[in-house]
Formats: structure tokens, sequence, C-alpha cells
């Protein structure tokens, strides 16, 4: 393993220093691992706040600013906050307006903040909780954990973000980061596996010729193991796939995120975008937003997601509300 | 059980987390993300701070609560709320200063209806409950048949590591594993795993 890290027991109180110092315009509590938006709280605001493992970055931290999180309780790597992270965000953030969670639907997290959010109701604090379950990777079932939290978690903490920003309620908030998961589907393909810094060893072997279809983001392994083929063919089986779990007809209008799983070059994104775009176009369907980049990374691996978020008048017009943070900017 | 004893099986499940924390990192990675090892251990060793840091007459039932609220406080994931809670409710439901195995096996019934209200598993899921459920199955016998608390506790083990391993054909329905679907038949589960390694500290705590 060769990482660029000091120790493995040391990866986030080490990172946690380098953003706080990369980044003055927000504030860093490394003591209780906490990510805040500078200022206090805002009266009067909804406070909107995420979190879960670190190795996704730049989610969540990157996402924290004007326009979108209050605050940002990144765990251990690839695993989740701990309730008092997130209680000590809420003690930070809460101006009075009530606090929206956005939690990525994962056992352990949605463990750790409901433990938080009763927590905070003894305390007086109502909390609402917007739970992201995009990939379709994963059967949605009663007997099953269900669909795990990906790609669309940017944009359920865009849409939600926004509201709070523009002075809604917290009903409000999380019905705005309800509608941007609801209305988004995701699947992604690896190319490597990640190496957490403390397992020292890959999360699990993959021939040179071979990708793991339906990957997870914490290296869990996918759906099937597939042949290596070109950016076509596999952006092809990708979209179908999501297609195939998705309101998206002829005639609607997407949000599209082609995102880096870690180790990808972004030349390589762009292929996987225009690829995707031309068989959007193949099916009617038009590409109203794109991003492309690294925005929901899983440590080294190699491969993509796509994120498809079916888009009316109102997905768009919080999708394009003003937002200042280090990973997402909009004027 | 009192007090002693209950620090004693801390230490020792802290020590048995340690020395199994390669299977465990092992058996983790297969069929889920691999750090259940390394987060239990880093639970266990805030563990043992914070108990051993209680005055020495703390009762025997605060003493896991203690244990239980450092554990949802270190670990994360999962396993830090499941088992922190667990022993939580462990310890409120425990008599003062010593609780007799009836009372013990009682308490973890408690601790186990915890995990499955917050984790919505049920024995067969391929999760720690098919280690638990029947650990406390066979201290309820035990405490029935009047058995003391090391034949108990031996017993408890034993159950625990059947259980453990009986999970290898099942298919995983709840926790990171199920996202593998038919994948995950084959591999043992590593919560079911560290549920026996804590029954079989509770053993060797009472001298079995």
């Amino acid at each position: 393993m060769k990482k660029l890290i000091n120790s493995p027991e040391s990866v986030l109180d080490d990172a946690l220093a380098g953003i706080a110092a990369a980044h003055p315009e927000l504030t860093v509590d490394r003591a209780a691992r906490v990510i805040l938006r500078a200022g206090g709280p805002r009266p009067g605001k909804v406070a909107v706040i995420s979190g879960g493992g670190s190795g996704h970055e730049p989610l969540h931290a990157g996402f924290v600013g004007p326009g979108m999180l209050d605050a940002a309780c990144p765990g251990e790597v690839f695993t989740s906050p701990v309730p008092d992270q997130l209680l000590a965000a809420i003690r930070a953030t809460d101006g009075g307006a009530g606090v929206v969670f956005v939690v990525k639907n994962y056992t352990g997290d949605v463990l750790n903040f409901q433990l938080a959010a009763e927590l905070a109701a003894e305390d007086g604090i109502e909390v609402r909780t917007v739970l992201v379950n995009d990939d379709v990777a994963v059967k949605d079932s009663t007997w099953t954990a269900g669909r795990r939290g990906t790609g669309a978690t940017v944009v359920v903490e865009k849409a939600a973000g926004a509201v709070a920003e523009g002075g809604g309620t917290a009903a409000e908030v999380a019905a705005a980061g309800q509608l941007a998961n609801a209305a988004s589907r995701s699947f992604a393909v690896a190319l490597s596996p990640a190496t957490v810094p403390a397992a020292g060893r890959p999360g699990f072997d993959l021939p040179q010729d071979e990708v793991e279809l339906g990957v997870g983001i914490h290296g869990e392994p996918g759906r099937r193991r597939a042949p290596m083929r070109a950016a076509r063919e596999l952006a092809a089986e990708v979209v179908d796939a999501i297609l195939a779990e998705h309101t998206l007809t002829a005639g609607d209008e997407t949000i599209v995120l082609v995102n880096g799983l870690g180790a990808t070059p972004l030349l390589e994104l762009y292929i996987v975008f225009g690829e995707v775009s031309a068989l959007l176009a193949e099916r009617g369907i038009r590409i109203a937003r794109s991003l492309v980049g690294n925005y929901v990374t899983s440590l080294d691996m190699a491969g993509f997601s796509l994120t498809l978020t079916k888009a009316d008048a109102r997905l768009l017009e919080l999708w394009d509300a003003p937002a200042s943070t280090p990973a997402l900017r909009r004027p | 059980m009192d007090t002693a004893l209950a620090l004693g099986w801390l230490h020792a499940t802290a020590a048995a987390v340690e020395q199994h924390e390669p299977e465990l990192t092992a058996l983790d990675s297969a069929i889920g993300d691999g750090d259940h090892g390394s987060n239990l251990r880093r639970g266990f060793t805030a563990v043992l701070a914070a108990v051993d840091a209680l005055p020495p007459d703390t009762p025997v039932g605060a003493v896991l609560g203690k244990a239980g609220t450092t554990l949802i406080s270190t670990v994360g994931g999962a396993c830090g709320p499941l088992y922190g809670s667990a022993l939580r409710t462990t310890g409120a439901a425990l008599p003062t200063p010593k609780a007799d195995i009836t009372d013990l096996a009682a308490a973890l019934r408690a601790g186990l209806s915890t995990i499955q209200r917050l984790g919505g598993a049920v024995p067969g899921d391929k999760t720690m409950v098919d280690a638990f459920e029947p650990a406390v199955a066979a201290l309820e016998r035990a405490a029935f048949d009047g058995f003391s608390l090391r034949e108990a506790a031996a017993l408890a083990a034993e159950a625990a590591e059947r259980g453990a391993r009986d999970t290898v054909p099942l298919e995983a329905r709840k926790g990171r594993a199920s996202y593998l679907g038919p994948r995950s038949i084959g591999h043992q589960d590593p919560g079911a795993t560290s549920t026996a390694l804590l029954f079989r500290a509770l053993a060797r705590t009472a001298g079995a």
C-alpha cells in the first residue's frame, strides 16, 4: 500500500487539519470532528447537516457553505459518524428553525443519525431526515437494507440547501431533498478496487480484464463481474440499468452527473459523458444540466458512477440557486 | 455477575477483539467493507479507558451502561450503535449490586431486543442476531436448569460460536453484506463472529 498518509490511525485527524488550513471560510472543530459554515447559528434559518464515512471527498465537507450544508460530520474511513459528532453539529448550527439531516441509506449511517435525532429531541430540537437511496444496483425490498445512497447526495444537498438558504421551513427543506432523491437514480462501475488505509489491501480482487458492475462506494463488491469493454459499451450498460428503474422517458429533461470514483482521470470521465449524452439523445431525453468530476468518491477506486435526475422547473431552479462551497459554486 | 466480573468481561472482550482483529477484518472484507475489526478495537480501547476510570463502587449495570455509551460515541458504523445500545439496555436491566444468571439472561434478552428493534434483523438474516439469540437462549435454559454462571456462560459461548458458524450458508438480508445477495453465501458473518467473541470472553471471565 502506497498512500499519502502519516499513519492509518491519524488519517481523519490529519485530513481535518488540512481542510482547516485550506479553507479559512469554514470553521473546523477538530476535537468534535465537525466542519461548519463560518459565523455560527443563523437565527431563523433551517440547519442542513450531513455526514458519512470519510473517503468520499469532496462529499460531505466540500459541500459546506452558503447554499448547501451548514455542517458536515466525517466518520472514520468508510464508517459513519457517531451521534456525538452529529449532536455537536446540531448545537453549533441550530438557529431555532429546525434541523434537516441528509443521510445516505446505509445501516450504520441510519442508526447513528437516528440515535442523534432521538437525543436532540430530548433537548427539544426537532430533526427531520432525508434518506438518500438512489443506487439501482441494489434491490429495494423490505427484506434488505434497501437501495444505497450515492451520487444523488450531491443533488439532494444542493436542493435542500437552496431551500434552506431561501428561508424555507424545515418541512419545505426536507421536502425539497426528498423530491431530489425521488427524481434521481444512480449506478456505478469499478475498474479497480479501493484500499482502506487501516486494512492495507484492496477491498476485493478484480482481475485486469474485468470490471465490477453495480459497485458500492465503500469498496463493497457489486452486482456482478463482467469483461472490460470500451467506454461506449460500459456507458450503455449503465444507462440501461438506470433507465430500467427510472421514470425518465422521451421528452423529459435531466440533470446528469458523471462522477469519478477517485482514481479515474477527468479525460476518461468526459469520454463517458460524451457516450451518455449520445445514449440519452437517442432516447429523446434532453440534458438540462451537467456535472462532470469527482464528487462522491471511493478513496482510490477507479471507475465512475452515473446519476440521472429527472428535472422539472422546480429542481432546476434549486440546482441553479447560488452556492459557495469548496467543491461546488454557483454564482 | 458483580462489578468485578463485568470489568473482567469487558477486558477479556477487548483482548479477544484485539487478538482476532485480522480474522474480523478478513471476514468483513469478504462481504462488507473490512472495518469491523478496527472499529471494534478502537471502541473497546475507549471502553477500557472509560470503565477503568469509574469509582470502584460503581454498580454492575452502570459499568455496562458506560461501556455501551462509549461504544456509541467512538465506533460508528452499524456495530457501534447496535452493541452500544445493547450494552446500555443490558446494564439498565441489571439489578444491583449483583445479578444472578436469571437476571443476566433477562438483561441480555433485553439487549438483544434493542439490537433487533434498531437493526430490524431476525434470526437467519446473517447478522449478529444469529449468534446473540442462541447464546441468550442457552443462558436462559442454563438458568432454568440451575447451572452455575461458569457452566451457563460456557454453554452460551458454544451456542454463539455455533450460531456464527451457521451463518456461512445463509444469504445476508440486512447490513452491507445484503448488497451482495447470493454472493454473500459461503462467508461467515463478521458481526455474528464478534458476538461469539463477546460470549466466549464472558465464559473465560466466569472461569470456564
